[in-house]
């Protein structure tokens, strides 16, 4: 999959190979490369199903169950998201992956200047409670849970959820909810932040805490390693930053009075899979066990369950080229193999066309075939953990962990992710690995088939999604309606009884949803936010 | 012009307009312009027009390099040089780099774009032209 480096003899042939993590890969491996490293059977991986989880999370592996899968989908206007959705579930995907425009995950109204030429761009548009009842209309919320990918509102969204499975009859003890929450993440990788460090992991924890007490089959938080890889960082990185993100948002919800062993299990992760193949496996498995040993060694849990580490491992954006663009199909396929032996519990594929374009309805459903025929046909579900044991796949895995644990003891330095995001550290350190990818890729030191070897012509033209105009004004007309039609008394008082709860650094869910049944605004609810914390400003990485 | 002049390193600004949070491309062409001598200032995420032509006058740069994903490449630009129009800044100098469709790089320099750089243009041609535009043009 192209990104270690290679050094090669003359005649061609690989003198030496290195991970993007700095593990050198040696021509064989035996028994004595296990004793170098230390590997004990029981310490490293234990059987399938116990700690700490290497090999599986469960005895039985994908033969009890097959991982689940989530295409993200979603864009225009709620209308046309919903009869996404729809196809989507007729087609056999088990779960929702919302994607929202930008003025949505940046808390803007679609009437705002600030959301001008990007409403339904990205994702799907809403302004108030009202798209989501067009959105959701006839969405089964008992039986299909919804990833919403959401960060630094996160808190609006998940009140939004909750107010519109109530409104179509659903009890909130029911519902699926994994909104992403992940608001550190945003700082290094993804950018869509609204508030300082500060209050903006207070609302994470606010998410977490009303969860854990008001809706017990929501999973409030999806730690991201995700986009910090997308932005440039290693595999080690990647992980460590998770690692280190969850552990900030644990302090928060802890510092509340809740104990760890009542919220970690509702932790999710959503990792990346792009990259070497025994890299990314290493990688999953490593992860597995460094977090079930921090919740148990640091933060003493015991619930054998809480300790799992239960993750989307999807297959990253920025492996797919342009150029050649049937190879992404390829590509998709072994990250969807690297996903499944590194044991996800759900994948996701980008789609082979979404390099150059909106992902079109018969790429999209290639994407969830892939994986199905990984399932259905090559035999991926016929025994647990089918790598292990393996003298390379055991002692690379010994050495990813020790490489994440050197890349958190730097973090721990830097005085905890909260501090390194603040400062920049984490984000200079993340940018520079880009840096120095981009210039192997530039000296062809790194290859990428059809971009820097084994070329073909120029690649076909990108195609932007063409921004339809009407979408946008028919969003702001309708929301002007609303405007005129809520009962804008109810809205008032919903919305100072948020001010007080923010101000007062109560838990701010319950006044968030009596503000969306109110149909308050996106921009309404996220404005009093915005009012009472201020906005981030970057800190200067150069 | 005397040697300390000829070799006053350019001052380049590279900026983020709009929401758009994908600022991968813009911070390693920052760093690569960096590398090659110039002096790189770099606006963080999220930036109006009116904030970018105003840490444009603040840095007194030569050049501002947009970043730019969304697609909104061609108003964005428009704007961004009517603006520094008004501002009287119409000496410095306008590059675009992100996800451009050929199609659109004829219309970008129309509106007065100096040079578009789709994403995997090569580092060396980035600062080679910009060094071109600057002491050159």
């Amino acid at each position: 999959m192209g990104v270690a480096r290679y050094i090669r003899n003359e005649k061609d042939a690989i003198k030496e190979v290195l991970y993007q993590s700095g593990i050198r890969v040696k021509t064989a491996y035996g028994p004595k490369d296990l004793e170098a490293v230390g590997f004990d059977y029981e310490k490293d991986l234990g059987d399938p199903g116990e700690y700490p989880f290497t090999r599986s999370l469960h005895p039985g592996g994908y033969r009890t169950r097959a991982w689940t899968t989530r295409q993200y989908t979603g864009f225009g206007t709620p209308q046309e998201t919903n009869r996404r959705f729809k196809w989507m579930i007729s087609h056999g995907q088990t779960g929702l992956n919302v994607a929202f425009d930008l003025p949505t995950q940046m808390g803007l109204d679609s009437d705002d200047p600030r959301a001008r030429g990007e409403i339904g761009r990205v994702g799907m548009a809403v302004d108030s409670l009202r798209d989501f009842e067009i959105a959701f209309q006839d969405i089964p919320f008992d039986r299909i849970g919804s990833g919403l990918t959401i960060n630094a509102n996160a808190s609006v969204m998940l009140a939004m959820y909750q107010a519109v499975a109530e409104k179509f009859g659903y009890a909130k003890e029911v519902i699926s909810a994994t909104p992403q929450n992940d608001i550190l993440k945003e700082m290094i990788g993804r950018g869509a932040w609204i508030f300082p460090v500060e209050p903006a992991v207070r609302l994470v924890g606010d998410c977490i805490e009303y969860a854990v007490k008001v809706l017990p089959r929501c999973n409030p938080v999806s730690v991201c390693g995700y986009h910090i890889r997308e932005s440039g960082a290693t595999p080690a990185q990647e992980i460590a930053c998770a690692l280190e993100i969850a552990r900030a948002y644990i302090d928060n919800v802890a510092a509340r009075g809740l104990s760890p062993e009542s919220f970690v299990g509702r932790f999710s992760f959503n990792l990346n899979v792009y990259g070497n193949l025994w890299e990314q496996v290493a990688k999953f498995r490593a992860a597995r066990k460094l977090w079930a040993t921090l919740l148990k060694e640091e933060y003493g849990v015991k619930n054998k369950k809480a300790l799992f580490l239960r993750g989307l491992f999807g297959g990253g954006g920025s492996g797919l080229t342009k150029e050649q663009p049937e190879n992404n199909i390829i590509r998709g396929a072994y990250y969807a193999l690297a996903a499944a032996l590194g044991g996800a519990q759900t994948t996701a594929l980008c789609s082979f066309d979404e390099a150059y374009t909106i992902p079109t309805p018969r790429a999209a459903l290639l994407s969830l075939r892939t994986l199905e025929i990984l399932m259905e046909e090559v035999g991926l579900r016929d025994t647990v953990d089918p790598l292990a044991g393996s003298y390379f796949i055991e002692t690379l895995t010994k050495e990813m962990e020790e490489k994440i644990l050197e890349e958190v003891a730097w973090i721990r330095k830097m005085g905890g992710m909260i501090q390194a995001v603040a400062t920049g550290a984490i984000q200079r350190a993340v940018t520079q690995q880009a840096y120095a990818f981009e210039k192997g890729l530039q000296n062809k030191e790194i290859i990428k088939v059809g971009v820097n070897k084994y070329t073909e012509g120029d690649p076909p033209e990108v195609e932007l999604h063409e921004y339809d105009e009407k979408w946008a004004e028919k969003q702001i007309q309708s929301l002007k309606a609303l405007r005129r039609q809520r009962d804008n008394r109810e809205v008032m008082r919903t919305l100072k009884a948020l001010e007080s709860s923010t101000r007062a650094g109560k838990n701010v869910m319950p006044d968030l949803v009596a503000c969306c049944k109110a149909y308050a605004t996106v921009g309404e609810m996220t404005g009093v936010f915005r009012e009472v914390f201020g906005e981030w400003e970057e800190p200067s990485i150069f | 012009m005397s040697a300390m002049e000829t070799k006053k390193k350019i001052r380049v600004l590279i900026a983020k307009p709009d929401l758009d949070g994908h600022d991968r491309g813009a911070k390693i062409v920052a760093l690569a312009l960096r590398d090659a001598g110039m002096e790189v200032a770099y606006t963080g995420l999220h930036q109006s027009i009116e904030q970018i032509v105003s840490t444009a006058v603040q840095e007194s740069v030569d050049i501002i390099g947009l970043s730019i994903m969304t697609g909104a490449h061609l108003s964005i630009s428009q704007r961004l040089i009517g603006q520094l129009k008004e501002a009287k800044m119409d000496h410095v100098k306008v590059v675009v780099g992100g996800v451009i469709p050929k199609k659109d790089i004829k219309a970008l320099k129309e509106i007065g774009v100096h040079a578009v750089f789709p994403g995997g243009t090569p580092f060396s041609e980035i600062t080679d032209t910009i060094q071109a535009l600057v002491n050159g043009g």
